[in-house]
């Protein structure tokens, strides 16, 4: 019910596919679709549930598997590269354990690579969910963990 | 030394973004108030003669792209704005989404006048949150105000504006397939011609332009063609955004007359190479763009003058390297996103640039000679500009030649 709130929110036209995707997507604890999403949508907008699934395989934004509360992308573009974005992997790996492509057991955390973020200016860059963090160091990587982690405990 | 020059970031830090109302109090929407008294083909001919050339890397003239879609048949039109930038290096649109969003409407108003599109689109990068959530509310105030929806401004014309996200695909910010991707399907590049001009979205025509493109309208409109038209050089005039990013002092984004040369834009403006180090090369355009050494640094930046040095504008990307940095590794993180980013849909790129990276490990793993390695990538990349649908199978070539032309010795 509340999925289908989501979804008419918007108008049943095609072209609405992907902000209707990010949505459900959004709204999901573990920022991912299900199965049942998916139909949801093709019923909605009157297509295939094939197609559907083939715009989401599409897109490496949306996710068919759970993922943590939090998402990081982590910039892997030729001028993060560049500025060494390999020691920022290993720094969040001794502070969340994981490494790209895993989700922590806790379900808090999951790593992504993504293509360039556009902050090259202060490379290098990483984003957890919405917001973006530049100009990363050993020093703030730990700081901005240690600050979701507290904020996590005391909610 | 040479200072900014700001046309499409006139307003950057001018007022606040969430207040339509400061926006108007610094000249906002002036030129939606003088173009709608205009005719159309009035428009048309004041961009064609300022000789504004798309500012999303290709250089096509502005005003022939509007004459083309004002021209073709057909009661519904489109307008589109590609905001889906992804070329690595590149934050220019960023800076305007997030800084000035209301002067992106403000051009796209204008241009959808001049060709009779009654709907707008933005298409975000869906990783672009901030701008997402400007051009949210710009979009919201500019409908309060009627500079948005029906009969605007009492001219009988009518426009509407919704945005539309991206979800993490480089190849959408190739404009057909981003119409592909705005129709809601899969991204996959469509074969051209038709042109959007005559066949765009849902098979209307439809006029595409980046948002730096649309962002130099308003100036064009409120100062005239001439006004616009003596800036920067012959052929590439007026203001381009550069987005310096790498080994340099002051790595940022800078709004200059075209034909100010690299040198002026690494040491003075960026402040020069960082650390005491030396200049080794700069990579111009992203991704799908060239790497130079020293010998082009006194180079007018331009469409045509870069392009007689085998280099490219492309989206005003300048990726600097110091002489610490390896350029095979540079390459190879290039051909990488490639091989990433390609679609699958046409054979020479999926296998293409798979062969490509194949290569580049022959060298990496099996310590192959990189000279015969560079020559066999030239080649692989060749056949893959000629044989590929789109213009990502057409890109490795670029960066590709511009090593063999520029750093044969250093690869």
């Amino acid at each position: 019910m509340e999925k289908r709130a989501v979804i008419e929110k918007f108008t049943p036209e095609k072209d609405n596919m992907l902000n209707i995707l990010h949505e459900l997507q959004n709204s999901n604890p573990n920022n991912y679709l299900t199965t049942e999403d998916l139909k949801l949508v093709a019923d909605y907008l009157n297509t295939s549930y094939s197609s559907v699934y083939g715009v989401v395989k599409y897109y490496s934004m949306f996710s068919l598997k759970p993922r943590g509360k939090f998402v990081i992308r982590v910039c892997r573009s030729p001028l993060c590269h560049m500025v060494k974005t390999d020691q920022v992997l290993d720094e969040i790996k001794k502070n969340i354990g994981i490494g790209l492509g895993e989700t922590t057991d806790d379900q808090l955390f999951s790593i992504e690579s993504s293509e360039c973020l556009g902050h090259c200016a202060k490379a290098p860059v990483i984003m957890i969910n919405e917001k973006v963090y530049k100009e990363l160091d050993p020093m703030k990587i730990k700081n901005i963990f240690q600050s979701i982690k507290l904020n996590e405990q005391n909610s | 030394m040479v200072s900014e020059k700001r046309i499409a970031l006139k307003n950057i830090g001018k007022y606040n973004i969430k207040s339509i109302d400061e926006y108007i109090g610094i000249g906002g929407y002036n030129s939606v108030k003088k173009a709608l008294k205009l005719k159309p083909l009035d428009i048309i001919n004041t961009i064609s003669d300022s000789k504004l050339r798309g500012r999303g890397g290709a250089g096509f003239p502005t005003g022939m792209k509007q004459q083309f879609t004002n021209q073709s048949a057909g009661i519904q039109k489109y307008i589109v704005c590609n905001a889906d930038e992804g070329e690595p290096g590149t934050f220019k649109d960023r800076i305007i989404m997030e800084q000035d969003p209301h002067i992106l409407i403000e051009g796209m108003i204008v241009a959808a006048y001049a060709i009779g599109a009654s709907k707008g689109y933005i298409y975000v990068r869906g990783e672009y949150t901030d701008s997402i959530q400007a051009l949210r509310i710009a979009v919201e105030q500019s409908y309060e105000k009627g500079f948005l929806g029906k009969n605007i401004l009492n001219s009988g014309f009518d426009l509407d504006m919704e945005i539309k996200l991206g979800a993490g695909s480089y190849l959408c910010g190739e404009e057909l397939t981003l119409l592909e991707s705005l129709e809601g399907k899969r991204g996959y590049p469509r074969i051209k011609p038709p042109f959007p001009a005559e066949k765009g979205l849902f098979g209307k025509p439809t006029l595409i332009n980046n948002v730096e493109t649309f962002s130099h309208i308003p100036y064009i409109i409120e100062n005239g063609a001439e006004s616009y038209s003596v800036l920067g050089t012959e052929k590439s005039p007026g203001t381009k955004i550069f987005t310096i990013s790498g080994d340099v002092n002051k790595p940022g984004f800078y709004e200059v007359e075209m034909g100010v040369t690299l040198r002026q834009l690494i040491f003075d403006f960026a402040g020069g190479i960082k650390d005491g180090k030396a200049f080794k090369a700069a990579v111009l355009g992203g991704a799908a763009g060239t790497f130079v050494n020293e010998s082009v640094l006194d180079t007018p930046m331009g469409f045509d003058t870069l392009k007689e040095k085998g280099a490219v504008l492309g989206s005003g990307a300048i990726m600097v390297m110091s002489d610490e940095r390896s350029i095979f590794d540079m390459t190879y993180s290039i051909l990488k996103f490639f091989k990433h980013e390609s679609c699958g849909k046409c054979v020479p790129c999926r296998v293409g640039t798979t062969q490509l990276m194949l290569m580049m490990d022959d060298a990496l793993q099996n310590g192959t000679n990189r000279k015969d390695v560079l020559n066999k990538i030239l080649r692989e990349s060749e056949y893959m500009a000629k044989a590929s649908l789109c213009p990502l199978g057409q890109s490795p070539i670029i960066p590709i030649r511009s090593l063999k032309q520029y750093f044969e010795d250093q690869f």
